[in-house]
């Protein structure tokens, strides 16, 4: 039986091989003839030589997570063979280069083999080194085009589109993807069961990653300074926003830039950075991961108790410490939401599409003007550094920026008494003054040390708690200004909470267990703190099941500690192996939580009334 | 300590400068520091040298990062913004606060512990980003506040109060700064005011990063016998190579110089540098003979003082950066967003 768009291939490659543009190329056909996909990046901390791997998944349903077992590998590294033909579906299909016969290790009776000698076609047809190494990939893209039904002209259009400007290599590139092509059409059976086909079911949306939308925010959100450390998997975020502030932030008369890059020596230099511009007035902002993180924390603490507007992205990645560069994890939850010494709170935003990571970029500016306080958006490798499918971005001409409580030199003339900590309005948020608004009202001295309401340095204890006291007001205000959880509620008796990529593969795991009798109610944890309908939540449930990706519990904890949250009510979904988390790993451990606990399953919810099987 | 006013008081006769404010207009609160205090020497040199260049005191950015120098900048300017950072890290913060506003004075105090030590990472990037501000470097060899540890910066063989040697080569930041390409850089003794003012005064009109390391001794811990950062040390083993002269743009020169023995240093906002030698073989504008000079002076056990070197087309990190000549922080919307139009264009280029 033919099935149409709904398959996981996955490329087994060299790194520095060439392979990401052309896997990039074959992701791309398929989102251009409308099939919807998600990609997967899986790549090793190195410049040449070592493994990698990239993952296509094709869901006509729309199911963006990651599945286990893949439909076709095309096994174009020796070095893996083994642990790649392991994850084949039975049934499943094995692209191979065949020019020296079988590989023994490709051996597996219960899979296809589709053998093209792609060393063979390459060698007569091209006799650059560098060009036979290159063209091999393009090789078996063309071969998979026939294999999977993909139009061959919309191949060829992203090839000319490409290389648009060097003309020069649309032609080699064509003739490759015909190589490919010709030999699957001449020599295998084509198309195979799976195939693609076109659809409508992309729509208008586009493929983008989290960390280039995010830098889109950024902009949009009229970020003025980026200041950061390379440090993967957050490296791309200030590229892109350096890359497209090029283009959207140039005077056009004078061709000067309208922001500013630095790249800082270090995390902490970066996050410095970001402080001393947000004090004088600009938005600002840095992206980094952990390790950065743990670097930036002593400012963080300065940030918070001088009350300075800060914007930090951290794109998680398995820690600690160096962890697994490359590999994706939420593991920052804490560290972030607590970072630094003393007693310290930040506001966090969890973005879990690139349509978010773009709105939350602007609401991260807006709510750190807002709250005087350093705001970080909690990304991570899975949505910053995979293209995926999203929403068009949009911005709503009419949305002003708010910069929250700053001072001009006519509101000063107009005040009487001016106190940089004092609570006027009631919501612990003060008033703030930019250096050089007015000759002689204003001025004070930002520090990290204790001072009274006028700015004043004290050492007694009273003005410390009362400002201390103070920032618990402003922390209750943050929570009504935060961006609410996404709530889908029928009343069933269980819920399941999730944030930023634990959503990702959320429908598709929903959906399985449904049809295993089990559903569930569900939360999308969109902000910390917690507005009151997180707490809300838990309490009308018998338990939540709580899905995270790293070992100890991290959101659950910050629930139990932070929305008051009955630890008994709360069930851990985890995942930490630093590929992000599947709809079936999802499905099996909430099915092994009912049965290990002799819960029953639901069949069936109508007027409130639960049958159980 | 807590907050100390100041008497309201001001003296009916002091001197007016160009727009109309005193002295006091550019003071701040009274220092915590101890008495003798070499830093409260730098920050009345501070006082004067803005007041003299007639430059409205909220026209001025203070930073400094943790230590005694560091908490001098609330004992000047007491109208400007300050910003007292974390240990180490006042350059960091003094980058972003540039950055964002362009159009004010920065100035930047910091001591040889969060500069030389904890901070010597930043202190190196701030100078090879040219970040166009002033850097004074209160240095007095040790830490101060932790009560008399040796700094980076004191000298190998220099005595501790309790006459224990220091066992590690001094870091000199002058010949740092020099060696990553700072446009001004000067050495000077807090007991100096005649040599500092001026000094002060050039270094702030300077374009790019002005680099000022200021010997200002610790009367508590390291102005004894010994000491090689000690009031009597320095004035012993001082030596000015070039004197400058800072003259403001429309100040008639009164000095009286014989022919040749001046050189005329023409700074951006039109005020003009007169660069007296005072030592023949001396060359402000020869970075390489500069560092040569210096370190010959350190083996002889010489102080060299004075403005070390200048570069007048000195050039700023807003000239690398190509930034508008309007302080990034005053953009609004209409100059920073694109709006939904450029979006419709951005999204098609991701189908």
């Amino acid at each position: 039986m033919t099935t149409y768009n709904d398959f996981v291939i996955r490329f087994a490659n060299v790194n520095g091989s060439g392979s990401a543009s052309a896997n990039g190329m074959f992701a791309k056909a398929l989102f251009r003839m409308g099939v919807p996909i998600s990609t997967h990046n899986i790549f090793p901390s190195n410049i040449e030589g070592l493994p990698t791997w990239f993952e296509v998944r094709a869901s006509g349903r729309g199911y963006h997570g990651r599945r286990q077992g893949v439909d076709l590998m095309v096994a174009m590294n020796a070095e893996t063979f083994e642990e790649d033909v392991a994850v084949i579906v039975p049934g499943g299909y094995l692209l191979h280069d065949n020019s020296g016969g079988l590989d023994p290790r490709l051996d597996r009776p219960d899979v296809n083999h589709i053998g093209v000698p792609i060393a063979k076609l390459v060698v007569s047809e091209y006799t650059d080194p560098r060009q036979r190494k290159l063209f091999k990939n393009i090789v078996y893209v063309g071969a998979l085009a026939a294999l999977l039904n993909i139009d061959f002209d919309v191949i060829t259009g992203m090839v000319s589109t490409q290389y648009r400007g060097k003309d020069e290599l649309i032609g080699p590139n064509i003739r490759a993807l015909e190589i490919g092509r010709d030999y699957a059409r001449d020599y295998l059976e084509c198309p195979l069961p799976i195939q693609a086909r076109r659809s409508d079911a992309v729509g208008d949306r586009i493929m983008i990653d989290g960390n280039e939308a995010g830098a889109l925010g950024a902009i949009y959100a009229g970020a003025t300074i980026c200041a950061w450390y390379p440090i993967t998997p957050s490296t791309s975020m200030a590229e892109a926003f350096e890359k497209h502030a090029a283009r959207l932030r140039v005077d056009k008369d004078t061709g000067q830039h309208k922001f500013a890059v630095i790249q800082a020596e270090d995390e902490m230099a970066a996050i410095g950075i970001v402080i001393g511009a947000a004090w004088n007035g600009a938005r600002a902002f840095t992206a980094t991961s952990g390790p950065g993180l743990s670097l930036m924390s002593e400012f963080l603490g300065l940030a918070y108790f001088a009350e300075i507007p800060a914007v930090l992205f951290d794109i998680q990645r398995v820690g600690p410490s160096t962890g697994m560069p490359t590999r994706t994890q939420q593991g920052d939850v804490l560290a972030a939401a607590y970072a630094s010494h003393g007693d310290t709170r930040h506001p966090l935003l969890f973005p879990s599409t690139p349509g978010e990571s773009f709105e939350f970029a602007a609401t991260a500016f807006d709510l750190a003007d807002r709250l005087q306080t350093p705001i970080i958006v909690l990304s991570d490798l899975e949505l910053g550094m995979n293209e995926n499918l999203s929403d068009p971005l949009t911005w709503d001409d009419e949305r002003r920026y708010d910069r929250g409580k700053v001072l001009s030199r006519e509101d000063l003339d107009s005040i009487g008494d001016f106190g940089r900590y004092m609570d006027v309005d009631g919501d612990g948020i003060g008033y703030r003054t930019l250096p050089g608004t007015h000759p002689t009202k204003g001025a004070f001295f930002t520090r990290g040390t204790s001072r009274d309401a006028y700015a004043r340095y004290t050492e007694a204890a009273e003005p410390y708690t009362a400002n201390m006291d103070r920032l618990l007001v402003k922390w209750q205000t943050a929570r009504t200004l935060m961006p609410a959880p996404e709530i889908g509620r029928r009343r069933h008796r269980v819920g399941i909470a999730y944030y930023g990529t634990t959503a990702v593969p959320m429908a598709e795991a929903l959906h399985d267990l449904a049809q295993d009798g089990v559903r569930l109610d569900t939360m999308r944890i969109r902000a910390f703190p917690f507005p009151d309908a997180v707490a809300d939540f838990i309490d009308a449930h018998d338990f939540v099941f709580v899905v995270e990706q790293n070992r100890d519990g991290q959101m659950r904890t910050l629930l139990v500690n932070e929305a008051g949250a009955d630890p008994a009510k709360l069930v851990s979904v985890l995942s930490y192996g630093g590929l992000s988390i599947t709809a079936d790993t999802i499905r099996e451990r909430i099915l092994k939580h009912f049965d290990e606990n002799n819960l029953a399953r639901l069949t069936e919810v109508s007027g409130g009334q639960a049958r159980r099987t | 300590m807590t907050f100390v006013a100041k008497p309201e008081v001001h003296h009916p006769q002091l001197p007016l400068n160009e727009i109309g404010l005193n002295r006091r207009d550019y003071e701040g609160l009274v220092s915590t520091l101890c008495a003798g205090c070499g830093h409260d020497s730098v920050s009345a040199a501070l006082i004067q040298a803005c007041a003299e260049l007639a430059i409205p005191p909220h026209r001025f950015a203070k930073l400094s990062g943790i230590g005694c120098s560091s908490k001098t900048p609330n004992y000047f300017l007491g109208n400007s913004h300050g910003f007292n950072a974390v240990h180490g890290r006042m350059p960091s913060v003094a980058t972003g606060a540039n950055l964002a506003n362009r159009s004010l004075y920065c100035i930047g105090v910091s001591g040889d512990g969060d500069s030389a030590s904890i901070g010597i990472g930043q202190f190196a990037h701030i100078v090879r980003r040219r970040i166009n501000m002033l850097y004074i470097v209160d240095n007095n060899g040790t830490y101060g506040l932790t009560k008399g540890q040796f700094s980076a910066t004191n000298d190998k063989g220099s005595t501790s109060k309790r006459g224990v040697p220091n066992l590690y080569e001094p870091i000199d930041l002058v010949s740092m700064a020099l060696d990553i390409g700072a446009g001004f850089v000067a050495r000077s003794f807090s007991g100096d005011k005649g040599q500092l003012v001026p000094l002060i005064k050039a270094g702030l009109m300077h374009r790019g990063f002005a680099f000022i390391d200021v010997i200002s001794p610790c009367v508590a811990f390291n102005n004894h016998n010994g000491s090689t950062k000690s009031y009597e040390f320095t004035r012993s083993h001082a030596a000015s190579v070039v004197a400058a002269d800072f003259v403001s743009p429309h100040e008639e020169i009164t000095a009286d110089y014989g022919p040749g023995e001046r050189e005329v240093v023409e700074m951006p906002d039109g005020s003009r540098l007169h660069l007296r030698k005072l030592e023949e073989d001396y060359d402000p504008h020869d970075r390489a003979g500069a560092l040569t000079y210096l370190q010959q002076a350190a083996l002889d056990g010489e102080v060299v003082t004075g403005l070390l070197y200048v570069d007048s087309d000195g050039t700023d990190c807003h000239e690398i950066l190509d930034t508008v000549d309007t302080p990034l922080s005053v953009l609004g919307e209409a100059e920073l967003c694109p709006g939904q139009a450029a979006l419709d264009g951005i999204n098609a280029g991701f189908r």
